[in-house]
């Protein structure tokens, strides 16, 4: 067994109360609750082999916080069995964490009032590592990251972007094989995004740190995971590599056509005929788009009737976008998947 | 062990963070000795003393009263709330050391910051206004410090006790603030133990508030002598070690149904 990360049947329950409505209701509920159970996470399965970079995904509430929070020990499963780097997490939780990097993009492990050297400083006693470990690591991270000159100031002085930069640095200093990053990049600028991405391959370049990502930017995902897992109720929907996610979702091509005169549909399914395109018009009347299955010949046959019988001034072809096919995944579910 | 010495590195950092907050904290320190200088002196007025405590005797042990608060008070269970109310702890969570042992020594670095840069330059201030008379007798300020170290440890216990509570009942202000009042009243803080009705003293002796101001203060004040400092030592170590009990089953119960708020 040669997993980095080994899931069985993991499930958490949390139990709510709900209010009863009303002032009579509330005082119904001083004296007894209405529970419910919910089921966060719903018995998943997970290998993820050391090195492997897994984007994982869903919607909100889909249970993607709740089970990395039992994958690095702060919750306890409700059933199931987690066997990470041959540990269990919240059994032996402190000597497994010193196995593992994690990130909450919308919380701070730093301490707030003072500079981010010192939290640095802290960190390394914590995590028990040596000088030159120290010296020879972090001199890498200080420098990919680009934070050498923040490292004196406050951590409530930072922006969000140097701050999330120095996050990520934080959760390397004792070097860990494996990194939980959980929605990292929400709320930073494009260029901010961007160096984080690099670090991260560099990272895992380098050290062969295996990384697990969620992330709601799944140009994230497209940049760095090969492997996505998403997640739908508490289930996993979808386990397998990002194109394979993408040839069985992404069903068909858009064809958009500029023409130089206004044209109707009527002209227009004269000159294609309706079995092969369905034709959407566009911001005005001289834009149209042909919507056509995913084949070469399909396409190139709709483009020559189109241009033979017609004048056009510009023309793309549109991939259905990764943006796309998750939302379609989540607006229908995997039914067909 | 480096890790908590570190903690405590940590915390002088962060009480150093806000200039303001360190001198405002000095005279607050005079303020309140004095204001229970002002105090007693009009309840004393003419009399030569009360229950066996002079007046001098009496400043004395309030102004000692307030330098070991200095020490052992902290503000844990409010910060433990905190981050249980925010998700913090999920953080806390996810380092290498024992969450309730880290905040134990931050305390401790609060408290030695508080008793070194508050207290001292505080009653030193004090001492230069009001009359107020130390023991020359090492072995009173030896005992004394022992004693403050076991007042610090069962107030943290008793703050993490309330501060794990919120795992529990999620929002816990009103707990917080009652415990507050209760520690000041039945610690000897305001007043001596000994100024209270009998039956509230044999009360008392059932709880661990009275081992955390008043044994202190008579140490110092040198209202316990012999035998009775000894005594008074070893119940102070006796409820160090009771508390525990409770703090160990409250956070195995609190670990098992954690809750991280706020996704």
């Amino acid at each position: 067994m040669n997993s980095m990360i080994h899931v069985e049947d993991l499930t958490k329950e949390f139990k709510s109360y709900s209010s009863r409505s009303g002032l009579k209701g509330a005082f119904r509920d001083l004296l007894t609750r209405n529970y419910k159970i919910h089921r966060a996470v719903d018995s998943i399965s997970l290998d993820v082999k050391p090195g492997e970079m897994i984007g994982y995904i869903g919607e909100n509430g889909a249970g993607k916080s709740t089970t990395i929070k039992m994958l690095t020990g702060i919750l306890t499963p409700t059933s199931g069995d987690v066997l990470i780097n041959g540990m269990n997490p919240h059994k032996e939780r402190e000597k497994f964490v010193k196995t593992i990097g994690v990130v909450f993009g919308q919380r701070s492990q730093l301490w707030w009032d003072i500079a981010v050297q010192e939290s640095f400083r802290l960190l390394k006693k914590v995590y028990n590592v040596s000088d030159e470990d120290y010296n020879s690591h972090m001199a890498m991270v200080i420098e990919a990251l680009d934070i050498a000159p923040l490292l004196d100031k406050p951590v409530r002085k930072l922006s969000l972007g140097q701050r999330m930069r120095c996050e990520l640095a934080a959760a390397l200093i004792h070097n860990p094989p494996l990194l939980f990053l959980d929605e990292p990049t929400i709320g930073l600028d494009v260029l901010v995004k961007l160096k984080i991405r690099e670090f991260l391959k560099e990272l895992n370049k380098q050290y062969n740190t295996t990384v697990m990502l969620t992330t709601h930017d799944l140009s994230d995902i497209e940049a760095l995971c090969e492997r996505v897992v998403m997640l739908d109720e508490g289930k996993i929907i979808y386990d397998g590599s990002l194109s394979q996610l993408k040839t069985s979702w992404g069903e068909g091509k858009q064809i958009q056509f500029h023409f130089k005169t206004p044209k109707t549909r009527d002209e227009l399914i004269r000159s294609t005929g309706q079995q092969l395109v369905v034709w959407e018009p566009g911001e005005n009347e001289n834009t149209w788009t042909a919507n056509v299955t995913n084949d070469e010949d399909i396409i190139s046959q709709v483009i020559g009737e189109v241009v033979a019988n017609h004048q056009i001034l510009d023309l793309k072809i549109l991939e259905t976008s990764t943006e796309e096919i998750i939302r379609n995944i989540y607006e229908e579910g995997i039914i067909h998947g | 062990m480096g890790k908590y010495i570190e903690m405590i590195r940590i915390r002088f950092l962060m009480m150093l963070a806000y200039r303001t907050n360190y001198y405002s904290g000095i005279i607050i320190y005079s303020i309140n000795i004095a204001a229970y200088y002002f105090l007693w002196s009009a309840i004393y007025g003419a009399k030569e003393d009360i229950q066996g405590l002079s007046v001098i005797q009496m400043t004395t042990y309030i102004a000692v009263a307030w330098m070991a608060r200095a020490f052992y008070f902290n503000n844990i269970d409010r910060e433990i709330a905190l981050e249980i109310k925010e998700g913090k702890v999920a953080v806390e969570l996810i380092r290498p050391y024992h969450y309730l042992n880290m905040k134990t020594m931050a305390a401790l670095g609060e408290g030695i910051f508080r008793l070194f840069f508050f207290s001292v330059p505080g009653m030193f201030l004090v001492s230069l206004v009001f009359p107020l008379q130390f023991s020359a007798n090492p072995a009173t300020w030896g005992f004394f410090g022992i004693s403050i170290l076991f007042s610090f440890v069962i107030n943290t216990q008793i703050n993490l006790m309330t501060g794990i509570f919120t795992f529990f009942i999620f929002n816990n202000d009103g707990l917080m603030r009652a415990k507050r009042v209760v520690i000041d009243l039945f610690s000897g803080l305001i007043l001596p133990i000994s100024f209270y009705p009998g039956w509230a003293q044999s009360g008392m002796e059932w709880f661990p508030f009275m081992y955390i101001s008043y044994v202190p203060s008579m140490i110092f004040s040198e209202g316990f002598v012999g035998q009775q400092v000894w005594n008074a030592l070893m119940m102070q170590g006796l409820w160090c070690l009771l508390l525990l009990v409770p703090i160990q089953v409250l956070w195995v119960l609190a670990k098992k149904q954690m809750v991280i708020q706020g996704g």
